[in-house]
């Protein structure tokens, strides 16, 4: 039998230590009205079988496109030595770091990626992770519901609409109010969002850049929050964050990230990384695992599983979250990827995606018919354009041919219907943007 | 280690009145059960309190607990050396690891005296 | 060992992407940029090759080390899973491609995976349906207690509090409390639930009770069948914690004995690797009448063979995730399965039970084991006679022996109903060798801290660093090198 190595001979031998008649007997306390009704599952297949199956069904997906999908989930190069690294056993074989003694790899792997986030985002704490960027940004709202103890959240429309819609799901139950202020083409309405300030207001929350691709630079609003005791909690993307105004700059209490661009694979939605960091005053309000240092018994440096009291195996019901767990390994190879990168890789990455697309941006709206939504708002990698006919037909002819133009924004807001948002990274070459440009300018003829 | 000239209450916190205001803190027993103190949260001064309900927490690496106002009152004081320093609570509960001052709302009722106190910890003990 | 950052040298080159023509400062409004760098290291491959892999050193992991860690089930992930998970066909994969109209024919295998995936469990469950979006064991606690919220809304119930038994592990109170419910904690009665404590406190205002069976003591519920009646009585959903699912594949299906709604983890039944904490996979499956409440999106097939997403239903709870789950994740599981087929989950359960009450026998009388009975997949013993002895060894000290000895430690601090809780997990992938070299090695390390107490007090001395002071830690709060 697969992966049990007990011979006949060596059950034998540990039924008769335990003093039972067969195996069947050791179940013997589940009445007969308990067994099961079916256990119908198709018969053991051998390695090879079932690699060659899940070969045949890789093949049937689409991998192979020119792509300008994105969205919030972007497809970067991966040093090979992400991969080489992650997949040591001693870290992926390895459980919750809770004898630090014999878990020191995994302690300061997740210590270093303390200090790799904060320095992106320019906030001091970090916690070692939650799933993604949406439970990040939930958990985050929650920071500031506890730490504020008020109970409205004001969310800009320009907050990917994947994570708004986690939002509602999670605090449906929890009597929060979710106050949504709309985008203005594609741009955060900075003006309005300051109005929606008010006394009752937990936390304001923004994105940059937004979900539009539109950047901005939120200090106004932040200090404003502060001043009317409103907790600032902003959702970035980590590549650009290497060249962008950090959250710490902009005085944000809270950044959040997604890490997906961070060494990790599209993999069709998961696992992702969520990242979280925040300022003194809210640290003790982070949710989940955090790693710090200390020392020996010996005076030697070392890292635990610290802040404890908080989560839910000692708090129980009074938790400051029910999550037990981080993304330890999506988090290491975040790390690893920072480090294989380092400050000039990553910068150098940003700087090629923003460069091509606002290349892409030149192109596409030299096409007839053809605008950026925001006008001459600036985008970074990605950027919304209006076309004159709906973006779904448009992404049915050019996917037909081997191109996916972008994510069309219709889905998540109405009146948007004819916008196509296109995203870029530094995998995107020159020449597949100008194979869209003349593939979308056929289309629309 | 239970000073006769304090008051206390069951929930393991102990309360020096004198006039209308109560100095109030945690007792040697509770320091003790807890082992070494992380961080305090204490309310803030002006807050009010309820004698018997929650008021703040303590934690150690291994557990947390509720703090419970021993009295009714308003918040005057906070021993801020606690922040940076909550091992005071472990080391001198009674003196340097006050916690908060309180202008009292009302005569404090249901405390204990040191002896009846020290009923309960022994029953507790076991 | 320094930290990465320290090892940083200025202008030494890494994996860099050529530079582009124009710099940030050309591209964007000043306004925009950030001030002060970030300040991430300069490293080359080899320095960034060489510190995780000496990091790599200073970890114990299944491959390397026995890893009886109770209510975990660290059981043996094999490797061509990991093959699996790696092909292109599915790491490239975008997930937002199905949400373009039409375009879920570029995607079906991938949502066959998802659909076949989700069956499979159902069987081996005996539940309606299941969905595959929780991205860990506590994320499919509290989905699954949010379907339980949505049903008792739908229905009109006015319903405030869940119940906990007191032996459950501490996120399932957290997961209500989070979902919005007040939690009672339920007293057990020879480490199982008693009904006549049930009925105390169940009333109309309980919205159900969330259980594990075998429980986390590793003893089978024997009073479920009466639970099931009483719960039914008040419309109270009955909730399966799937930690300990190794004990019964084959052997009970949460479905037919009556739950409504079940987690589980596919890092734990499943085989997929722990990670170091994660990723996980915590899909949730339901009985008939809580269908309608499930997360959007769910994946159909369709008469022609053809798999699609639908959004459809509006009495759902909603997106707890960005997309499907962590598909990377599942799809190991899926493998895992595959491969396993029916008889092969049942021989898993077997050999983890069989294994589990060996080592209870190698070890009782050298351990006091507070519940001494047939046990499922695990066991808690005690250490209360060593800590009570004129030794003064406790469970932390026995676990830190363990790890001298090249053993990761059982769980100590958990079930809190133990005192001096040590709980073992063999699993039923460890060698009759393996569970004799441990037992062995268990009682010598006893039989050694009678003489002299200091040999498990001082321990490990043979690891990377001796005991650690948390105390320290948690009042420093020194979370990052900048700190």
């Amino acid at each position: 039998m697969p992966y049990v190595p007990h011979t006949p001979e060596d059950i034998r031998r540990m039924l008769g230590v335990i003093g039972a008649p067969s195996v069947a007997s050791l179940f013997d306390e589940i009445p007969a009205e308990l067994r099961p009704k079916s256990f119908d599952l198709p018969a053991g297949k051998s390695e090879m079988d079932v690699l060659a199956h899940l070969e045949a069904l890789a093949k049937k997906n689409a991998v192979n496109h020119v792509s300008f999908l994105g969205a919030g989930f972007y497809d970067h190069h991966i040093p090979a030595a992400v991969d080489a690294l992650s997949m040591r056993s001693e870290f992926y074989t390895a459980y919750t770091p809770y004898q630090p003694e014999a878990s020191q790899g995994t302690l300061q792997a997740i210590f270093e990626y303390q200090t790799a986030v904060t320095r992106i985002t320019g906030l001091a704490y970090a916690n070692a992770s939650v799933y993604d960027g949406g439970s990040a940004l939930f958990e985050g709202a929650m920071m500031a519901v506890r730490h504020t103890g008020r109970r409205k959240l004001v969310v800009c429309e320009a907050v990917s609409p994947i994570y708004r819609v986690m939002l509602s799901s999670y605090t449906s139950n929890l009597h929060l109010e979710l106050v949504t202020v709309p985008h203005k083409d594609g741009a955060c309405d900075l003006a309005a969002l300051t109005k929606a300030l008010d006394a009752d207001t937990a936390a304001v929350v923004v994105q940059n850049p937004n979900f539009f691709g539109t950047l901005h630079d939120f200090t106004a609003l932040f200090a404003a929050a502060r001043a009317a005791g409103v907790v600032s909690l902003i959702s970035v993307y980590p590549v650009l964050q290497s060249v962008l105004k950090s959250p710490g700059e902009m005085g944000a209490d809270v950044a959040v990230a997604e890490g997906q661009s961070l060494g990790l694979p599209l993999s069709f939605g998961g696992p992702y990384l969520g990242v979280m960091t925040c300022n003194k005053e809210l640290v003790r309000q982070m949710p989940g695992r955090m790693v710090g240092r200390t020392v020996d018994t010996e005076g030697r440096t070392g890292y635990v599983l610290t802040l404890q009291a908080r989560e839910q195996h000692i708090r129980r019901q009074k938790a400051t979250s029910n999550i037990c767990s981080n993304q330890a390994l999506c988090a290491l190879r975040a790390l690893i990827h920072l480090c294989l990168l380092g400050q000039e890789g990553l910068t150098r990455t940003a700087e090629t995606c923003i460069e091509r697309a606002h290349y892409a941006a030149e192109r596409l709206t030299a096409i007839d018919g053809v605008k950026l939504l925001s006008g001459d708002a600036p985008f970074g990698n990605e950027f919304a354009i209006s076309l004159p006919v709906n973006a779904y037909k448009v992404i049915d002819k050019l996917s037909a041919r081997g191109v996916v133009p972008g994510f069309p924004l219709g889905r998540y807001y109405q009146g948007l219907e004819n916008v196509l948002l296109v995203a870029c990274t530094e995998k995107t070459s020159t020449e597949s943007i100008g194979i869209f440009a003349e593939m979308l300018r056929g289309a629309l003829k | 280690m239970i000073p006769n000239d304090l008051k206390y209450a069951k929930s393991h916190e102990w309360a020096k009145i004198e006039g209308d205001v109560a100095t109030i803190g945690i007792t040697h027993f509770a320091q003790e059960q807890l082992g070494d103190l992380t961080f305090i949260d204490l309310p803030k001064v002006g807050a009010t309190l309820t004698a018997g309900a929650e008021m703040g927490s303590v934690e150690s690496v291994k557990a947390a607990s509720e703090l419970y106002a021993p009295v009714s009152g308003t918040v005057t004081e906070v021993n801020a050396a606690l922040e940076n320093a909550p091992e005071a609570v472990n080391q001198d509960p009674y003196n340097s690891g006050w916690m908060l001052k309180v202008k009292l709302a009302s005569a404090p009722a249901d405390l204990l005296d040191a002896a009846a106190y020290a009923d309960v910890c022994a029953a507790e003990a076991h | 060992m320094n930290t990465v950052f320290k090892k940083s040298t200025e202008g030494r080159e890494g994996v860099w992407p050529v530079k582009p023509e124009k710099s940030a400062a050309d591209l964007l409004p000043a306004g925009l940029l950030r001030g002060k760098s970030a300040g991430l290291p300069s490293l080359s491959e080899l320095d960034v090759v060489r510190h995780f892999t000496q990091l790599s050193k200073r970890n114990y992991g299944v491959d390397g080390n026995f890893y009886p860690l109770g209510s975990c089930t660290m059981k043996y992930n094999p490797k061509f899973t990991e093959t699996a998970a790696a092909l292109p066909g599915f790491t490239r994969l975008h997930p937002v491609l199905p949400q373009l109209k039409g375009a879920g024919r570029m995607c079906q295998g991938a949502l066959e995976v998802m659909y076949e995936t989700e069956q499979l469990l159902c069987e081996v469950c005996g539940m309606k349906a299941f969905t595959l979006h929780p991205m860990a064991g506590a994320h499919g606690e509290l989905t699954g207690v949010m379907i339980m919220a949505a049903y008792h809304k739908d229905k009109g119930n006015k319903k405030t509090k869940i119940i906990c038994p007191d032996s459950a592990h501490g996120t399932n109170p957290a997961s209500a409390a989070i979902a919005g419910y007040e939690v009672v904690n339920l007293p057990s009665k020879d480490g199982i639930v008693d009904p006549d404590e049930l009925a105390k406190v169940l009333d109309d205002s309980v919205a159900g009770m969330m259980m594990t069976c075998p429980n986390t003591l590793g003893l089978f519920e024997t009073n479920l069948p009466k639970i099931v009646e009483m719960l039914r009585s008040v419309d109270a959903l009955l909730y399966y914690d799937g930690a300990n699912l190794n004990a019964i594949m084959g052997k009970m299906r949460v479905g037919d004995a009556g739950f409504d709604v079940v987690h589980l983890n596919l890092h734990k039944t499943f085989a997929t690797p722990h990670g170091g904490g994660g990723p996980g996979a915590g899909p949730v499956g339901v009985s008939e009448r809580l269908v309608p409440y499930l997360p959007v999106s769910r994946v159909e097939k369709l008469e022609d063979g053809q798999f699609f997403l639908n959004y459809d239903f509006p009495k759902s709870i909603g997106y707890v995730a960005p997309f499907y789950g962590n598909f990377g994740v599942f799809l190991k599981a899926y493998a895992y399965i595959l491969r396993l087929g029916g008889n092969g989950l049942i021989r898993a359960t077997e050999n983890a039970v069989l294994a589990a009450n060996y080592l209870r026998k190698r070890l009782d009388g050298v351990l006091d084991v507070p519940y001494d009975r047939v046990c499922m997949h695990e066991f808690v013993a005690s250490a209360c006679k060593q800590a009570a002895s004129s030794c003064h060894v406790r469970a932390l000290d026995i676990a830190k022996a363990l790890l001298d000895r090249g053993y990761h430690a059982p769980t100590i601090y958990f079930p809190l109903i133990v005192k001096e809780a040590l709980m073992f997990e063999p699993t039923e992938t460890e060698s009759l060798d393996t569970l004799d070299q441990f037992a062995d090695d268990l009682i010598a390390i006893l039989a050694e801290a009678e003489i002299n107490p200091d040999s498990a007090i001082g321990a490990p001395r043979n690891l990377p660093v001796t005991r650690l002071d948390e105390t320290r830690a948690a009042r420093n709060m020194e979370l990052t090198d900048d700190l």
